[in-house]
């Protein structure tokens, strides 16, 4: 593979990418919802949001609205300072965790000639550096829960520990079978690790399942939706919540989706390679896209599980699997 | 001079937020700022370009030791403040003022001296940026620390069965599935004692 020279980065440059990142992926988060009840209506046959502009296009709007103008309530008993500063943490965790990965592909600014670069932060460690941002959003849940002076809160926030505690074990050993493969753990030589083989999935499918499977836990997302589980917990974590704040955890569990879906396309899907005809930029977009509507998708299919069965499939099913991957790909690697 | 600035910001806030562990009455502030500091302490290992072990910092420390104490707090209500009981203010004052001392000696020590040297200079050995950070750690790791890290390794090990043990009494049984006729095994299980 030749090497392309890239031009140098500049601090400026870095700090039109994060605006961009913040300003985009906030975006998309908001369009993301009229998306999934879109997407979960067609699903369901039923129309979903009909009413406000063609094809309920405007009731994003409306939302917005609504999410800003509502009356931002703080309980009595509760603990102020955390309470404000919870979903605060859910938001800045998420944003940071898209500093490390490849978002938008890289360009130059004309007439003012600044290099805009792919990866706003490119670290070694760039993987680990995700996961351990992801880990460090669990603090959002937690403290909202246990500041609120709330039953549900507690309940909630207990199981977001047990939950993202979990589940963080099985996608680390996941994704160690394609790091031990391609030995390190950067982004970029993941993705050019795939550029001329076929893609990490090919190599680790078993891998993969429990990547997405974890991912599922990680972003809180429907089968495993325990945190907020509205038959079980009324809203757990985020009960007493309401208006901005409320919107604040939204827009971060969006965001971690599409993180999730950034680091399942670069380290398993073929990352930003040209595929075919397509090229690069649209190979990464069209596969996180696909891994956003995957996740709408099983939310239309799949039923909640219980708290018990959670723990059963992360530690009886799913971490075994994981280490018997990694064994596996070890032999191998040393074999061949 | 990026550095500089940064360096300051992270050393203010980290004891900002460590005094803030000490000095609250409250277990949520307390814990809240213990774990914001030991994000703040990651941020000392990137600048020094160490940042693999900035990275393990945050996975270990924030993700996992910190979720542990915030298990535990789940049987206190955080929002509510915690009467110390001081029995003899001024000996605690002093051991830890002398504490402090002792330790403000030892780290300041090799400045002083200057005859401090890596024996096994990481990432310098075969020429800048010859390996990454994970392969530097790895390396060291594995030739020269193997044998505590073996020791370390057997030591978690057996609390890890040590655990086991202690928490697996009845694990065969589901509380959950437990039927309604089932009352005096369900009570049985909660109580944990006879067979």
């Amino acid at each position: 593979m030749e090497t392309t020279i890239l031009p140098e980065v500049t601090a400026l440059g870095v700090i039109i990418k994060a605006i961009l990142i913040l300003a985009i992926i906030a975006a998309i988060a908001g369009f993301g919802t009229f998306i999934e009840r879109k997407i979960l209506a067609f699903m369901q046959r039923r129309l979903g949001p009909m009413y406000v502009g063609p094809y309920g296009l405007l009731q994003l709007i409306a939302d917005g609205i609504k999410l800003f103008t509502k009356e931002d309530i703080i309980p009595q008993h509760a603990n102020k300072v955390i309470f404000a500063v919870a979903p605060a943490i859910t938001a800045a965790t998420a944003f940071i965790a898209l500093a490390a990965v490849p978002v938008f592909p890289d360009f130059t600014i004309p007439f003012v000639d600044i290099y805009v670069p792919s990866i706003a932060s490119d670290i070694n460690v760039g993987i680990l550096f995700v996961l351990g941002m992801m880990a460090a959003g669990l603090y959002g849940p937690l403290l909202a829960g246990m500041a609120q002076a709330n039953k549900w809160g507690i309940i909630g926030s207990a199981r977001t520990a047990i939950q993202f505690l979990s589940y963080e074990v099985v996608t680390g050993l996941s994704i160690l079978a394609p790091i031990m493969m391609v030995g390190s753990l950067s982004f970029v030589d993941f993705n050019d690790y795939q550029t001329d083989g076929l893609w990490m999935v090919v190599y680790q499918p078993v891998a993969f399942v429990l990547f997405i499977i974890a991912g599922f836990a990680e972003t809180n997302r429907t089968p495993f939706d325990l945190l907020e589980h509205e038959a079980e917990v009324i809203s757990g974590y985020a009960t007493e919540y309401s208006g901005l704040r409320w919107g604040m955890f939204f827009i971060g569990e969006y965001a971690n989706m599409i993180t999730i879906g950034v680091v399942a396309s670069v380290v398993f899907l073929g990352g930003y390679n040209d595929f075919w005809i397509f090229p690069g930029w649209f190979m990464i977009v069209a596969k996180i896209a696909f891994s956003f509507f995957f996740m709408l998708w099983v939310r239309a299919a799949w039923p909640h599980v219980r708290p018990d069965q959670l723990m059963w499939l992360c530690w009886k099913v799913l971490m075994p699997l994981a280490v018997v991957n990694v064994i596996i790909t070890g032999i191998v690697m040393m074999l061949v | 001079m990026y550095e500089v600035i940064a360096f300051y910001i992270f050393a203010i806030s980290t004891m900002v937020l460590f005094t803030i562990t000490v000095m609250s009455k409250n277990v949520l502030y307390a814990m809240t700022a213990l774990a914001a500091g030991m994000v703040m302490i990651s941020g000392f290992f990137f600048l020094l370009g160490a940042d693999f072990l900035g990275v393990v910092q945050l996975i270990v420390y924030v993700g996992a030791v910190m979720a542990l104490y915030a298990f535990s707090m789940m049987f206190f209500d955080a929002t509510k403040d915690i009467k110390e009981k001081h029995q003899n203010p001024s000996l605690a004052f002093v051991l830890g003022g002398l504490m402090a001392l002792v330790f403000v000696i030892m780290f300041s020590a090799p400045i002083i001296g200057e005859n401090i040297q890596a024996l096994y200079p990481v990432g310098l050995a075969e020429g800048l940026g010859a390996f990454g950070n994970a392969q530097d750690v790895g390396l060291v790791l594995f030739t020269k620390y193997l044998v505590p890290f073996e020791v370390a390794a057997v030591m978690l090990l057996v609390a890890m069965i040590a655990g086991i043990i202690l928490a697996g009494k009845k694990m065969d049984y589901s509380l959950t599935e437990c039927e309604a006729s089932d009352k005096e095994l369900e009570d049985e299980i909660l109580k944990g004692g006879a067979k």
